[in-house]
């Protein structure tokens, strides 16, 4: 039987570059955009959280993606916990889905990302509206397409390297060096 | 009795467990930052960690604004130059015209004895970034407690009330623009004086009146000034524009344009002296005129 999705075997992520890309994510999120650029921007860190709840969920942890969601607060001048709840909502969900998700191929992992990132925006809208605030209409999930469509880029960009590591000869390189 | 084999591997908590005591903080979190100004410190301390990362996704934008601004073409600044020229003219006599006024309004408040309203001073800031919150109407300033900025002063524009600072932070502060929702402000009515409370209307970046009469004299284009009763921001700048009036129910719904506007420049001013209220007029009955008396008594 052919599993359309890891097909090969990639070596494991190292705890560090799964941090590295929480920080780059952050960086992108706190890009000064405005406008349509900002109500089209994906939640970059949103969707590297759930990259490694699905493809390394043993490498990220509740704690570190709590903590994320609070820096996102503090940016946003949201309330406290309304990202973070989100974030940490979605990662479980990912990682309980995790096994399912790997085997699809990557574009039929981004129909379940989209999925995640509804959660995830409905989760945060249904918190704002408790708190007395007013809908901003269907434009908010918006930024939920746009996170959809930029995910089998992602995944192969954070997978690079991975694999660059994986296709070296551990002779040639040894004689390289 | 049942024995369970012990675990191969050592997992810790569930993922289940840890989800719920993750999510129960946060609403813990969310609860109390609602209620109480409690975590003001956490924010303070948090937003330490976020400025250095804030400041190097600024860096591209401001890179392009910097190589932007150094080719602009000689023409275009000399057309600036003449036209700021002109300007410059207009207003120095304008200034004329309006320092004779300000002598004029001391002497009299003098003779009237009521308090001279101390100079402002300001703080001019530059816009970092709107907020990205889309449910609030939010922009981040360049400066903060180390200038002396708190939370609860007006910020300007050349042409009017922008919003007031509602966060502060070491370096730069958080402005809630009056169109927020949440965002209240005195005004009255320039041709009449009648006295109203303008309230943001959240999404589409206007202002509304709500609680005026249907037959209130009030009329399309009319222009709102801040009234200065609240104390927060001082009495004559322009806040909004009267653009549609709805008199079906027994309350008009009006409708107004803010006058300024964040969306042209990224300059603002932050007013951080002390603005005093203007005095309530003196009322007739005696009864009243005690009262007064005494509470000024207990204030001084």
């Amino acid at each position: 039987m052919h599993f359309a999705g890891s097909p090969e075997l990639l070596k494991p992520a190292s705890r560090k570059f799964v941090l590295l890309t929480l920080v780059c994510g952050l960086l992108l999120n706190l890009l000064p955009l405005h406008g349509l650029a900002l109500l089209f921007r994906p939640d970059f860190v949103a969707l590297i959280l759930l990259f490694w709840a699905i493809r390394e969920p043993r490498k990220l942890g509740f704690t570190a993606s709590w903590i994320v969601g609070l820096l996102m607060d503090i940016s946003d001048g949201a309330i406290l916990g309304q990202h973070a709840l989100a974030y940490v909502l979605g990662v479980y969900v990912a990682i309980l889905l995790h096994r399912r998700i790997q085997r699809f191929t990557l574009w039929q992992q981004a129909a379940h990302v989209l999925l995640l990132l509804l959660l995830l925006q409905a989760t945060m809208l249904l918190i704002r509206m408790f708190g007395g605030a007013v809908s901003p209409g269907a434009g908010y999930f918006l930024s939920c397409l746009t996170g959809t469509v930029l995910w089998p880029a992602m995944s192969q960009l954070l997978l690079l390297p991975q694999r660059g590591r994986q296709d070296t000869d551990p002779v040639y390189s040894a004689g390289h060096k | 009795m049942d024995h369970q084999a012990p675990p191969f591997f050592k997992h810790g908590p569930s993922p289940l467990t840890r989800f719920m005591f993750f999510a129960l903080l946060s609403l813990v979190l969310m609860a109390v930052d609602a209620r109480l100004n409690a975590l003001n410190s956490l924010r303070q301390t948090l937003s330490v960690a976020v400025a250095p990362l804030q400041r190097l996704a600024n860096y591209p934008a401001e890179l392009l604004d910097r190589t932007g601004s150094f080719f602009v073409t000689q023409g275009r600044l000399q057309n600036e130059n003449t036209a700021f020229r002109q300007r410059q003219l207009v207003q120095a006599v304008q200034l004329q015209s309006m320092q004779a006024t300000q002598g004029e309004n001391a002497y009299l408040r003098k003779i009237l004895g009521i308090h001279q309203r101390r100079g402002e001073s300001m703080v001019t800031t530059e816009i970092v970034y709107t907020g990205r919150d889309p449910f609030s109407q939010k922009i981040i300033v360049d400066k903060g407690s180390s200038h002396k900025i708190q939370a609860g002063q007006p910020a300007l524009d050349d042409i009017g009330v922008i919003g007031q600072v509602t966060r502060v932070y070491p370096f730069s502060s958080e402005i809630t623009l009056l169109t927020d929702k949440d965002q209240a402000i005195p005004v009255e009515i320039v041709r009449n004086g009648t006295r109203a409370i303008a309230f943001g209307h959240g999404q589409d970046g206007s202002l509304e009146l709500p609680f005026m009469a249907a037959n209130a004299d009030i009329q399309n284009g009319d222009t709102l000034v801040t009234s200065g009763i609240d104390g927060i921001y001082p009495a004559g700048l322009p806040v909004a524009m009267v653009s549609k009036i709805e008199r079906n129910a027994a309350f008009a719904k009006i409708t107004c344009t803010p006058s300024a506007g964040v969306n042209r420049h990224k300059q603002l001013l932050i007013l951080i002296g002390e603005v005093r209220p203007v005095q309530p007029p003196i009322p007739a009955d005696p009864d009243a005129d005690s009262k007064a008396s005494v509470q000024k008594k207990k204030g001084h």
